[in-house]
């Protein structure tokens, strides 16, 4: 499966977007404050509103070209589109709803109903009209509705957003599920750091309409302006207590430990440390109550307020440390000073776990 | 005539009345609910006209139109074979042209009620716009359908002043419920016969009503999206 490219300029409204990014297969966050754009890319490249200008590609397939004169209509442009409110039919049952991309749309049926049906765990709602369903379960039966109708790509338009805390809860482990089998680009809208830190790959930054940056969530999430940085860490479980519920995660060099049940040995991770949990030493101490003593270099020292965010190389990735400006003077921080991390097991929390793609298994998109 | 028979005459020609009205009362209520184009100030006006109209000016534009003389009564005389004047089905066209602005406004709502956002969503699951409008539309505007074609109706069902113009007041052809309570009240001694189509009347229109707000409740729920 093949990425999606979008080179587009536009407006709606009286306002402007100007965005061009590329979208391998996996999850590609569009993330930005409220007003960015994202949710009028998204409509853009769904067919649902018009560019002035530009290309949007979707594996070789043409879905909008301005010069060209080419424009497919939204029902011919191979998507599936998961809103913001669920925007089931209020008349059609949890089946009709999912299938509805069948009977209506004439998709063709490669996905097994049963399978999604039980992936969002809808099993026993089949038969409910929608507005008996919670509101997370409307929005669980948005997603399987959207996965059922064969997408080429996937358009995830903050579908947390209207959902309380304990709803989101709910469904994030069903959205992780869906991130780690798919094999299509797909598309997830959001301003929210947390969602994007658990099930993006790749994060494209907007803001005020525009691409502001585009890399990995550990790159695009760090420096968080005036919120607190977060360092996100990639590693592999080494070593699992079952006695303590703790896992060891491998960094690639160094190792973190943390409260983890139900981690699986080998298991690809990412992990989460806000600057504020992680201390500076300038060796490694005995008498600890803190597990994760980790030795880092120092890139660079930046002052916030009355605090400085220090950002520390580990091996290839990056952890943050927000101490007072005093002890960053008494301990003599500058650039290249060799220092010891610590960090607690309870700080660090699991951000995402991945599923490495096995070959030959059917994800969403199939074939 | 039989009192049966009156009523009896009197649904065949309201019935045919909405039959025929409705599908250009839908075409109108879709336009002004989801057009925006010139004159459309005009056609809702228009639309209007015969709730404020006297029906008895009502009545004496379609003599002048549909009459034995008129344009579009020879032009439908000759083509389909069709009379009105003096026949019920002048009466039925009388009772449609006087129930299409009940029929119109209830339709129109509804149609504006169904949230876009779900066609939208039809069309990203695939869906043609005539399946979107099979599939999505109609079945949501469904209860506003059913409340106006109710209430339609019931109009039609009562209609007197254009009726008696434009094709008279003929027993067994023409004469429906009001217009044979009217012949009734004008005759010595008829007042029982009379008071019991009244009666009759008053039980059609109260169920026509009943069951026309239950359908607009529903429309109400489903635009929402609460059962």
């Amino acid at each position: 499966m093949d990425a999606l490219e979008v080179d587009i300029a536009g407006r709606a409204g009286n306002f402007a977007v100007e965005a061009r990014f590329r979208a391998p297969p996996g999850v590609t966050a569009l993330y930005g404050p409220s007003g960015a754009g994202k949710s009028t890319i998204l409509k853009m490249i769904a067919g649902l509103a018009r560019p002035q200008s530009g290309r949007i590609v979707a594996g070789g397939r043409v879905l909008f070209d301005a010069r060209a004169g080419i424009d497919l209509p939204a029902r011919a442009r191979g998507i599936g589109f998961v809103f913001q409110e669920d925007r089931l039919f209020p008349h059609l049952s949890v089946h009709r709803n999912l299938t509805y991309a069948r009977w209506a749309g004439r998709r063709a049926a490669r996905r097994d109903v049963a399978e999604v049906v039980a992936l969002l765990g809808l099993e026993a709602h089949l038969d409910r009209l929608p507005a008996t369903l919670s509101g997370g379960e409307r929005q669980r039966v948005a997603i399987g509705r959207a996965l059922l109708a064969e997408p080429e790509i996937l358009l995830m338009d903050e579908p947390l957003s209207s959902l309380d805390r304990q709803r989101r809860a709910e469904i994030l482990p069903y959205l992780e599920a869906v991130a780690n089998e798919t094999r299509i680009p797909v598309l997830y809208v959001s301003h929210e750091t947390d969602e994007v830190a658990r099930l993006a790959d790749r994060v494209v930054a907007l803001e005020a309409g525009r691409v502001r940056a585009v890399g990995t969530p550990a790159q695009i999430l760090a420096p968080s302006g005036d919120g607190e940085a977060v360092a996100l860490l990639e590693g592999r479980v080494s070593g699992i207590d079952p006695r303590y519920e703790t896992a060891t995660v491998d960094l690639g060099g160094a190792t973190v430990e943390l409260g983890a049940p139900g981690l699986p040995l080998g298991g690809r991770v990412r992990l989460k440390v806000r600057a504020g949990d992680v201390a500076i030493a300038t060796h490694r101490h005995e008498g600890l109550s803190i597990r994760n003593q980790l030795e880092c270099t120092v890139e660079q020292v930046v002052p916030r307020g009355t605090a400085v965010e220090i950002t520390l190389a580990l091996g290839r990735q990056r952890l943050f440390s927000r101490i007072t400006r005093q002890s960053a003077e008494a301990l003599a921080l500058g650039p290249g000073r060799r220092v010891v991390a610590l960090v607690k097991a309870v700080s660090v929390e699991q951000a995402r776990l991945m599923r490495p793609v096995e070959v030959g298994k059917t994800g969403i998109g199939g074939s | 005539m039989s009192e049966v028979d009156i009523i009896l005459l009197s649904a065949k020609v309201a019935l045919a009345a909405i039959l025929f009205a409705l599908p250009p009362a839908f075409a109108v209520a879709w336009l002004l609910a989801r057009r925006r184009f010139a004159g459309r100030g005009l056609l809702q006006a228009l639309v209007t006209l015969p709730l404020v109209l006297p029906p008895v000016a009502t009545g004496y534009g379609l003599l002048l139109l549909f009459g034995g003389q008129g344009p579009l009564g020879r032009l439908m005389e000759n083509f389909l074979g069709l009379t009105f004047a003096f026949r019920w089905t002048g009466a039925a066209l009388a009772a449609g042209v006087m129930a299409f602005p009940l029929l119109v406004r209830p339709i129109r709502l509804s149609l504006e009620a169904v949230d876009r956002g779900l066609e939208d969503a039809a069309a990203t699951l695939g869906a043609r716009r005539v399946t979107v409008f099979f599939t999505v539309t109609l079945p949501l505007a469904l209860p506003g359908l059913v409340a106006g074609a109710v209430l339609g109706f019931a109009k039609a069902l009562g209609e007197f002043g254009a009726t008696i113009t434009f094709v008279s007041n003929i027993p067994g052809e023409t004469q429906t419920l009001s217009l044979a309570i009217y012949a009734l009240l004008q005759s010595p001694g008829a007042e029982p016969a009379a008071l019991r189509l009244i009666l009759v009347s008053v039980l059609l229109a109260l169920g026509a009503v009943l069951v026309s707000e239950w359908a607009g409740r529903l429309v109400r729920r489903g635009s929402d999206g609460r059962a």
